[in-house]
């Protein structure tokens, strides 16, 4: 082979793989380039480690051993029997984390179901129907922002006193507004569509158009709001498990863990920095996931990977 | 030829005239106001006049077109025909029953008769369907055919209209814009129907697939005694697809009867600048552009008389009773009607205005 043509066989190996070339590497690859591999993968070990924590967990989540009190992580090289070290109490964090991610997940995930069903619904409605029942929805939404979250958490904290169901449904209180906001602009512009107005034509009823037209075209909004909005419940329920509101304290949870640490960061700096790390990474985790879901759900996106 | 009212209460019989032919839609004293409020609510509400007291027949497979620039109010009278939206007053009568007032079976049976086709072949088509799905609807709604059968009838009309059955399974964005327009007459076609309304069919194509769409709506036309009641801002369309048609300025039809009638002798002063406006089918044509004087007055709450008082080159007026009250449609010639004042026919203008 002359030197003059090497380039080029080069240059053609690199645009059409060859059979040889595309081995398990360029598979690999190609996987990378199509699905988020490293934020699925993190938030698969996550949630398993979560829904594992019984079986996984080293140590009791919430009696100590007061001889271990502070004792450093082992991961750091610590000569120590607790992982991710221990805490105040002598309570070993990593079992903590593990059943802290339970609970906050959990949490998250059903303070997000709850809202994004019901701000989903609400958003429809409002843009659909518009008129004095979008007017009443909106006005609803703008009330819903002149409340202090956290306030009526602890005003209903004190009268019906802390419980894992008022959590959820003061958390998810705080939440369906951004659904119904967001839901309502897109049903909005989608109503006006002609493709919209063609479904009328045909006789479609308002049921039909808005299960098989509006809702899927809202549905990659609402993933997109979804996976935002749950490192907001995360921090909100942190915040109010702090303030002893929400989850109630000997259960671990990742706010409340951090909220336990602040105390002895310049001492203890791992009580509060793992759940931090952990909260990170499930946020993180999770914007990724739902940039890639809005793209996978848009057909005309599809194709472009 | 029948009187369909008074004087002061003139319909106009213009498709259905043809004495065997009973017109399929008849559209009487349709009126759409919609109101505007200006200023800080102080003011006594004003009122968009979008359409103002139309109109018109349309008979069994042929096509009625109606024209006017944007505005004008001819989008409107399709959305009107489709129930997208309710006339302020009026009738819209198909096959004998007005629309307003129909039973549920005769709502069925209006939504199994008529379809539609839109102006924007990107937009009229759900991009997150695939094309099997887009075209069955219809069907699916009407709820009369079994899954299996709902496939074959939807690769049978894909056919029709010149497009593979495979690409059933295609998403909308796989095609081009005249493949989309395909797709969108598809299914219109999939329920067998009596009449399509078609708002620009064309005009978002581009110039060199217009002519196999339209001659595709033709042969549809043709093979299936189909009725189209067309909206088009561009003449030459119109002549080529039309039977009947209506001028329209303002809310208000100006001149209206059959295509090659108007196109070969317009009465209207609007017509004829509207028709000059016009490219000429070949640039070595030699033409005289006749332009209107002013613009085009806002319809929001247009003059009582005579809407086209305002840009008529003829002096008006002010004293004439047709300054004063909406003049009346006149079948001039047969089955030829124009409004006629002193100020809007080509025939009171005397030979010096283009001087």
């Amino acid at each position: 082979m002359s030197d003059a043509t090497q380039p080029i066989v080069a240059a053609q190996s690199a645009t059409q793989p060859t059979v040889a070339r595309r081995g398990r590497g360029a598979r690999v690859r190609r996987a990378f380039r199509t699905y988020p591999v490293v934020s699925l993968t993190l938030l698969l070990i996550i949630v398993f480690g979560a829904i594992a924590a019984p079986w996984l967990a080293p140590y009791p989540a919430t009696h100590g051993d007061l001889r271990a009190r502070h004792a450093a992580p082992a991961i750091v090289g610590a000569d120590s029997a607790h992982l991710l070290g221990a805490d105040s109490v002598g309570r070993d964090v990593f079992s903590r984390l593990l059943y802290g991610a339970q609970v906050s997940l959990l949490v998250a995930a059903g303070t997000i179901l709850i809202a994004g069903s019901l701000g989903t619904l609400l958003g429809l409605v409002s843009g659909w129907y518009g008129g004095w029942i979008d007017e009443a929805i909106m006005r609803l939404v703008d009330a819903m922002n002149a409340i202090p979250v956290v306030l009526l958490a602890l005003v209903l904290a004190v009268a019906l006193g802390p419980s894992f169901a008022l959590l959820l449904g003061v958390l998810a209180l705080g939440q369906w507004p951004a659904f119904a906001r967001q839901v309502r602009a897109e049903t909005l512009s989608l109503r006006r569509r002609d493709y919209v107005q063609l479904a009328r034509v045909a006789g479609a009823s308002t049921g039909r158009i808005l299960g098989r037209h509006i809702l899927p075209g809202v549905f990659s909004t609402v993933m997109v709001v979804a996976t935002n909005q749950v490192g907001t419940v995360i921090l909100a329920e942190a915040g109010l498990s702090f303030l002893g509101v929400g989850v109630p304290p000997p259960t671990p949870s990742l706010g409340g863990m951090i909220a336990d640490g602040r105390l002895y960061i310049t001492d203890a700096w791992w009580i509060s920095a793992f759940p931090g790390i952990a909260i990170a990474l499930i946020v993180l985790s999770l914007v990724f996931i739902g940039d890639w879901l809005r793209d996978r759900l848009d057909p005309t996106l599809r194709q472009l990977e | 030829m029948a009187e369909l009212g008074t004087t002061d209460d003139v319909a106009l019989r213009v498709a259905g005239s043809a004495a065997d032919l009973d017109p399929i839609i008849q559209v009487r004293h349709l009126r759409k106001w919609y109101p505007v409020q200006q200023g800080f609510g102080f003011a006594p509400p004003s009122h968009l006049k979008a359409v103002d007291d139309v109109s018109f027949d349309v008979a069994p497979g042929r096509t009625f077109g109606i024209v006017g620039e944007s505005g004008c109010g001819k989008t409107t009278i399709l959305k009107l025909f489709l129930q997208l939206e309710a006339p302020t007053a009026g009738q819209i009568i198909f096959e004998g029953e007005d629309i307003a007032r129909m039973t549920a079976a005769g709502r069925r049976r209006f939504r199994r008769s008529v379809q539609a086709v839109f102006q924007d072949p990107w937009a009229s088509l759900n991009p997150r369907m695939r094309v099997a799905d887009i075209v069955g609807e219809p069907l699916e709604i009407a709820g009369t055919m079994s899954r299996r059968q709902v496939r074959a009838r939807v690769a049978e009309v894909l056919t029709e209209v010149g497009l593979n059955a495979y690409q059933a399974n295609l998403y909308p964005h796989e095609f081009s814009g005249g493949q989309r327009q395909r797709i969108g007459i598809a299914r219109a076609l999939v329920l067998g129907p009596k009449v399509i309304a078609l708002d620009e069919p064309v005009s978002a194509l581009d110039v060199s697939i217009r002519a196999q769409i339209l001659n595709l709506l033709v042969d549809l036309q043709k093979q299936r005694d189909l009725a189209y009641l067309m909206v088009s801002h561009d003449l030459a369309t119109v002549r080529y697809m039309c039977h009947d048609m209506a001028v329209m300025y303002l809310g208000v039809v100006q001149e209206a009867g059959r295509v090659r009638a108007i196109f070969d002798k317009p009465m209207h002063l609007y017509t004829e600048a509207l028709m000059s406006a016009a490219l000429p089918a070949h640039p070595g044509l030699v033409r005289d552009e006749i332009l209107l004087p002013g613009e085009v007055v806002s319809p929001i709450d247009p003059p009582a008389g005579d809407v086209f008082m305002t840009r008529t080159p003829l002096p008006v007026d002010p004293n004439n009773r047709w300054a004063k009250e909406r003049p009346p449609l006149v079948e001039k010639e047969p089955d030829h009607w124009v409004v006629e004042t002193p100020w809007s026919l080509t025939s009171s203008r005397s030979g010096s205005l283009s001087g």
